[in-house]
């Protein structure tokens, strides 16, 4: 087991360099490092400000120079100016000796995210805020959304074809193909429109991220539980409906169990095997509900962050962002891969 | 719990008929059938697949299914109309009273449930025993089915057990509340043959020892004769014949029964001399049944006008024991006739030597867990295999599985290549030439017919185009149509009408499709062909054909067949020379009649016994195989075979388990590999002796 | 003039739907008539599930196409504002209309005075012309990468899978966000990547044609030479703009687009089609096939593929829904398309600013969104099922 987890980890860390390295190539490519200069500068600059202002920076290193500067594996970068010396790893222009007293590595291993340019601020604490806001968000959703996506799932399949299976298969159905701009959308305007006039609910959750009340974070928590909840209830209710017409069901039938027995005793940890995965592994699609629903409701967590990076130009911030969000991703597959191995008892863990 | 007073038959099936309802049409499965099981006694259902004999046992414990439903009838179990009762009352019956065994012990056993817990459930639902007391009885019903160390096999998951073992726990799951009915269907169809022979024994000793009734459902004569008392026929949803194994075996009443004896191999059969017969005709789909007998359109006493006239009750043998047949001309037909000779042949002799190997040695190198890597081990899939092999010579290779008969199929096909000794074919070296680098003659030459049927043939593509298909590969025809009209005549060849060319391959039944298989595999017109188990997935009236088919082909073309098979008797029935193989080993080599007479190489012997005949006049010696094949992950040290060996004591020193044996020559190319003396071997008596008549 | 009520407004609308009503009732006539020698189409009407499936996809590929190739549907034209029906609502009569003009917003006007029903029925022709064939070039990108990792199994899989992994790691957004701004468009990495995806779908019938007829060469070279000459005709026009006999041309926002459409569906089909290979190539066919010395790739394509198909084909139907949300989102976040462009998802994007006073720019989008999408599902299931029968 110790050997799988360490060899899963070793690929998790591979994935996140490689993932790491094509964000910071992409956010890092000219035209990008060009209007960064323009706005940091001004947008009438010429051709040469722009290089020398990038230059300046450290901009016009080399690629992988660059990527391990920011990953803090390559000395910071220092630049000679008529003033002295600035650097990446210290405010302001100093002495030669004042640099060899500061330190020479600042990238994120050393918990130096860099400086947002949309926010003004060190990346870090944005983003250790913004994550605790989506932290609460997300929580809720969990707790709405895998209990019910499973039980309807498990009534659905445990006996296929009944009435009640159509029902919650229909349910389910629209769910998914409702993405949460549109159930979003419509929630709003039934819940929370001067149209409709039912005003149960408020249409915007910025109220929500000091006073999460029931009022003002239910809508947003539904809207992103409702697009995943109908995918893994179909998840479950396929899987269940198998495991429903498995020999040992029978088995256990013709041994005399009573029905709600087979269902609890026999089927359910056969049934939760498959749909596990699938509710880790939709980790990186709530991340895009997340980001629809905190734009639509205008919640500012980590999905608006997002955004606000990306149309920002907020080069830094935004990989930032993408760290976090890889990182999120593959642990969660590692712990889909490790819940996976306990729950199935026929892999055995030598 | 639901017990109550009655000492009438166990179970009581009268006029039964279910039906299946489908979208387009009611499909009727079981008609008019009518049984009853005494207390104590084992009655045996046979008949081929889709014959409806496993409907009936479903139809007794009353789990049909949606779409399936009683129209007609009762069943009733000690007296009582099972039909009649409420879910809540058929609960209490299953399990308790009536226990059911499955074909697949894996599938019949909850993955993520340890055993004790799958057991306990039985006693704790029906008798209301605590924890404890249910554990207590687990032990003891897991210690009666033989495991070894019954604690541990408690505490594992199923799949941490093999087949044999998994089909002990649920037979033990069976008896936990001492039924007094026991429908076992197919339970060892699975199994290997050893260990099916162990499993039927245990069964048959455990009968004896609770009590109980059975309904013995199988597709085997040769199994219903070693654990039943009495026989029922099914043919196409009916009863056909029904009596006590004597009067059906050796006093068959009806046409089917008949027929269905003479197209198995039993002892007596001979390819040349004494060729099976085949039933003609296919098995009719249950919606396009004939009218009036069932089987009349393949019977070979069908009289028109009458046979066809109506619906055919059971009429009772007069003389004999509970004994009744549904042929309208049993009385009128001379059931002592000999059997009208199919065409007999003279005994092809065989040519030069084709095929050679030389100390073929086949290792995989294989991670020892899957999932989680780990260190590299070696499996010897072939270990030092010699032999050769002649011109239209067949040389049968048994065993069961792990043995390496498929890996050696590989490596000869090309698909694998050989990391020692050497393949001549025609006295050039193909043993490490994938099959890539090999020319188009020798690809077409050795080719190969395999086990599944519903496998075999790629479901998207026309039957001609597959044939056509293996043409335009091996070069044969110049332009499209000259390779379609070579494809007619190698439908001609395995007799199957031509307009089969342009059908889709699940429009055919499983012999038919084993024909397509058949001609594509001569569609280069191969001169040595392996089949791999080609008749083991069919029923048995259509192995007859395919078998007599691969031997006419055979005597025509002059083919080398190599006939892959673990079914001892067609391996008697059909081949020139027998290979026997156990994890990898040749253990015995020789002609048909030096390795079925002793000395045997006691694998050999034990796997002669394993095997039922269908035949009351042969005796058989008694040898059951403790455990299970090794794995061939793991092999024992020494000898492969000594872990179950029973003459292992009689070699002195410890031998078995330091040494392999040395292959022995015993004269006439007869060879084993064993380290019995030769005074040893000489005392080994005969496995199958046929009593006189 | 007064505004219309809304019985009248629901009536107006299946007015103007006519052709389409047309459309659907031969399909569905000619189909259920026919059903027995269609196949798996066929088989399709024996479903309610499908049937409604079918028909609410089909009712917005007909609307897609008759409205948006040949205007017929629509009353206004999508760009034109008409002073004085800013937010109007439903059934608004034009305050001074021109001859020939419609007289009325039949779902009214948006924030810009814009006809929201014309623009509803214009956007399905923006999802038509993309989704399914974005999905198509996926299905060849995962199929071509995907028969081989399962096939071969070893290096190749474990290093395919590895990318395939990576992508799907990938938060879409971010990958969007990263794929469809101006600065990335204008270092031309889509065009580049388009030139690599698309290059799939020719690589794939060549293969196929090559190992399906090499034992006949002038009628393999026959077919190999006409799907050269058109699919790198369309190749060029396509991928690199650079179309020799100036026809073909694509525009560059609309490339990126489905390039990065292509682009994260492409490792969820890869996984479909390997996980199938892995399972079909233990068949004896593929055996039998290997026995008689077929080359690989005759036996991915004509003896696996064929038999992957029942699922793949589900799976079509699901991932053109997929990729119709995503579609819907890219537009939500105003990426790629352009802003006047009537697309479901930017208009939705446009009307929930004011959707606690306004709904109606905001919901027909979104239900046309959400119909499609359920219908894509419900065909899905429909044929799943059906598949399973016999």
């Amino acid at each position: 087991m110790g050997l799988f987890i360490l060899r899963r980890l070793g690929v998790m860390l591979l994935t996140a360099l490689c993932l790491t390295f094509i964000v910071f190539f992409l956010t890092n490519l000219f035209p990008n490092l060009e209007k960064l200069a323009k706005t940091e500068g001004n947008f009438r600059m010429s051709d040469e400000a722009v290089i020398s202002y990038l230059t300046r920076e450290g901009h016009m290193q080399p690629l992988p120079v660059k990527y391990g500067q920011w990953l803090g594996v390559v000395p910071g970068f220092t630049f000679e100016t008529d003033d002295g010396i600035t650097g990446q790893c210290f405010d302001g222009a100093l002495t030669a000796e004042q640099v060899a007293e500061q330190r020479r590595y600042c990238g994120i291993l050393q918990g130096d995210w860099g400086f947002s340019t949309r926010f003004k601020d060190e990346v870090g604490p944005i983003i250790g805020e913004r994550l605790s806001l989506t932290g609460i968000l997300m929580f809720w959703v969990m707790l709405l959304m895998v209990p019910s996506a499973l039980i309807l799932g498990v009534l659905a399949g445990m006996r296929e074809g009944s009435r009640t299976d159509r029902a919650l298969s229909t349910v389910a159905i629209t769910t998914t193909a409702t993405p949460e701009y549109v159930s979003g959308v419509v929630l709003i305007a039934v819940f929370a429109s001067s149209a409709v006039g039912l005003r149960w609910f408020k249409g915007t959750a910025t109220g929500a991220m000091e006073n999460p009340t029931f009022e003002n974070f239910f809508l947003p928590v539904l809207t992103i539980a409702l697009y995943g909840m109908g995918y893994i209830a179909r998840m479950t209710r396929a899987s269940m409906a198998e495991v429903m017409t498995a020999q040992y069901i029978r088995t256990a039938r013709l041994k005399g169990v009573s029905f709600p027995n087979i269902v609890m005793k026999h089927a359910l940890r056969n049934a939760l095997i498959a749909p596990f995965t699938v509710i880790m592994l939709q980790f990186p699609w709530l991340l895009n509900g997340v980001v629809i629903v905190e734009t639509l409701f205008n919640y500012k967590g980590f999905g608006w962050t997002l955004v606000e990076a990306a149309s920002n130009n907020d080069i830094e911030l935004l990989l930032g962002v993408s760290v976090v969000s890889v990182f999120v991703v593959l642990i969660t597959q590692l712990i889909s891969d490790i819940g996976y191995v306990y729950l199935n008892p026929r892999i055995s863990v030598s | 719990m639901a017990t109550w007073e009655y000492d009438g038959p166990i179970l009581e099936i009268d006029k039964l008929s279910i039906s299946f309802f489908t979208r387009l049409r009611e499909i009727p499965a079981v008609m008019d059938f009518s049984v009853k099981v005494q207390p104590g006694e084992a009655v045996g259902l046979v008949g081929e697949s889709g014959c409806g004999k496993s409907t009936v046992a479903l139809g007794v414990m009353q789990d049909l299914g949606k779409n399936g439903r009683i129209v007609g009838g009762s069943i009733k179990f000690k007296g009582r109309d099972l039909g009649e009762m409420s879910d809540d009352e058929l609960r209490t019956i299953r399990g308790s009273q009536i226990a059911m065994i499955y074909q697949e012990p894996m599938a019949s056993l909850n993955p993520a449930m340890k055993i004790a817990k799958q057991l306990m459930e039985v006693p704790m639902i029906h008798e209301g025993l605590d924890e404890k007391a249910a554990y207590q009885r687990a032990l003891e019903v897991v210690t009666d089915v033989k495991l070894p160390d019954p604690e541990r096999i408690l505490k594992s998951y199923p799949h941490q057990l093999s087949g044999g073992q998994q089909q002990r726990i649920v037979i033990a799951m069976a008896l936990m509340s001492k039924p007094s009915l026991l429908i076992l269907d197919e339970p060892t169809t699975a199994l290997d043959v050893t260990v099916e022979a162990a499993v039927v024994e245990l069964v048959k000793d455990l009968g004896k020892k609770y009590g109980t009734s059975m309904l013995f459902i199988s597709h085997n004569l040769g199994l219903v004769l070693e654990t039943c008392d009495r026989i029922c026929v099914m043919y196409s949803g009916e009863a056909v014949e029904r009596g006590s194994i004597e009067d059906v075996f050796d006093e068959m009443q009806h046409p089917y029964t008949q027929a269905l004896f003479r197209s198995i191999p039993l002892p007596g059969a001979d390819k040349n001399a004494r060729p099976l017969v085949a039933i003609p005709g296919n098995f009719p789909l249950p919606h396009e049944r004939p009218p009036g007998c069932n089987f009349g359109p393949r019977c070979d006493y069908f009289e028109a006008g009458r046979c066809d006239a109506g619906d055919i009750p059971m009429f009772d043998v007069p003389g004999n024991d509970r004994h009744a047949t549904r042929c309208l001309r049993f009385q009128e037909i001379d059931w002592h006739a000999p059997i009208e000779a199919a065409a007999q042949h003279d005994k092809t002799e065989p040519g030069q030597v084709v095929l050679k190997m030389e100390n073929l040695k086949k290792y995989y190198e294989v991670a020892a867990n899957a999932l989680f890597g780990g260190d590299k081990k070696v499996v010897k899939a072939n270990e030092t295999l010699s032999f050769e092999a002649r011109e239209s010579e067949t040389l049968a290779i048994v065993g069961e599985s792990g043995c390496g008969k498929s890996t050696f199929a590989k490596v000869l096909m090309g698909l694998e290549t050989a990391t020692d000794g050497q393949i001549l074919l025609d006295n050039r070296n193909i043993e490490s030439t994938p099959i890539e680098n090999r020319d188009t003659k020798t690809v077409a030459d050795v080719q190969m017919v395999f086990q599944n049927p519903f496998d075999t043939l790629n479901p998207s593509m026309t039957v001609g185009r597959q044939i056509i298909r293996a043409l335009e590969i091996f070069g044969v025809g110049e332009t499209e149509e000259e390779r379609r009209e070579r494809m007619l005549q190698l439908l001609d060849l395995v007799k199957l009408p031509r307009e089969f060319a342009d059908r889709m391959p699940r429009q055919l039944s499983g012999g038919q499709k084993q024909r397509v298989g058949i001609a594509r595999a001569f569609a280069g017109d191969a001169r040595i062909v392996v089949a791999d188990e080609p008749v083991s997935a069919l029923d048995v009236s259509v192995q007859a054909a395919v078998t007599d088919l691969l031997m006419e082909i055979q005597r025509e073309q002059k083919t080398t067949l190599l006939f892959i098979s673990h079914d001892l008797s067609i391996v008697r029935y059909l081949s020139d020379r027998v290979m026997v193989m156990y994890l990898g080993h040749v253990v015995e080599l020789g002609t048909t009649e030096q390795v079925f007479a002793p000395p045997y190489h006691p694998y050999t012997e034990a796997l002669l016994s394993a095997v039922p005949i269908a035949d009351t006049h042969v005796e058989k010696q008694h040898i059951v195989l403790d455990g299970d094949i090794p794995s061939a992950m793991n092999p024992p040290p020494g000898c492969p075979f000594q872990t179950r060996c029973r003459w292992k004591s009689e070699v002195p020193g410890g031998l078995c388990e330091k040494e392999v044996p040395p292959v022995r020559q015993l004269g006439d190319g007869h060879q084993v590999k064993c380290h019995l003396s030769d005074e040893q071997l000489a005392r080994m008596e005969p496995v199958i002796k046929i009593a006189a008549e | 003039m007064e505004p219309l009520s809304w019985s009248e407004i629901i009536l107006r609308i299946l007015g103007q739907f006519t052709p389409v009503w047309i459309a659907l009732i031969v399909t569905f006539v000619v189909s259920i008539l026919y059903k027995r020698r269609l196949g798996l189409y066929g088989k399709l009407f024996d479903s309610t599930i499908g049937m409604i499936g079918f028909a609410l996809v089909m009712f917005w590929v007909f609307t897609g196409v008759f409205g948006g190739l040949f205007n017929l549907i629509i009353t206004h034209d999508v760009l034109d504002q008409v002073s004085g029906m800013k937010n109007k609502v439903p059934g608004t009569p034009l305050p001074s209309p021109e001859d020939g003009v419609y007289e009325y917003y039949l779902l009214g006007g948006d924030n810009l005075a814009r006809d929201v029903f014309s623009r509803m029925v214009k956007g399905a022709w923006e999802v038509i012309k993309i989704a399914p064939f974005a999905t198509l070039f996926a299905f060849m990108v995962g199929i071509t990468l995907g028969l081989p990792a399962g096939y071969y199994g070893g290096k190749l899989d474990t290093f395919l899978s590895f990318l395939a992994n990576l992508i799907l790691a990938f938060p879409v957004i971010l990958l969007f966000y990263l794929l469809v701004t101006p600065e990335i468009v204008a270092t031309g990495i889509p065009v580049y990547m388009a030139g690599v995806l698309f290059i799939f779908p020719i690589v794939f019938l060549v293969i196929l044609y090559n190992s399906r007829f090499y034992t006949q060469p002038a009628k393999r070279n026959l077919y190999i030479a006409i799907t050269l000459v058109i699919g790198l005709w369309l190749y060029l026009g396509i991928a690199w703009d650079a179309d020799p006999l100036g026809l073909i041309s694509f525009p560059p926002n609309l490339l990126v687009v489905f390039v990065s459409v292509v682009f994260v569906n492409s490792p969820t089909v890869f996984r479909i089609v390997r996980g199938l290979t892995l399972d079909i190539k233990t068949r004896d066919y593929v055996a039998a096939a290997q026995t008689r010395g077929e080359g690989p790739w005759y036996i991915m394509l004509w003896e696996i593929l064929p038999n992957a198909r029942g699922p793949l084909i589900v799976d079509f139907c699901l991932r053109i829904g997929y990729t119709t949300i995503l579609l819907g989102t890219l537009g939500f976040f105003g990426l790629g398309l352009s802003p006047e462009s009537p697309d479901w998802g930017s208009t939705i994007n446009e009307g929930r600013k004011l959707l606690t006073i306004y709904l109606h720019p905001a919901l027909p989008p979104a239900f046309a969104l959400l119909t499609l999408v359920l219908g894509l599902n419900l065909l899905a299931d429909g044929l799943r099922e059906e598949s399973l029968r016999d």
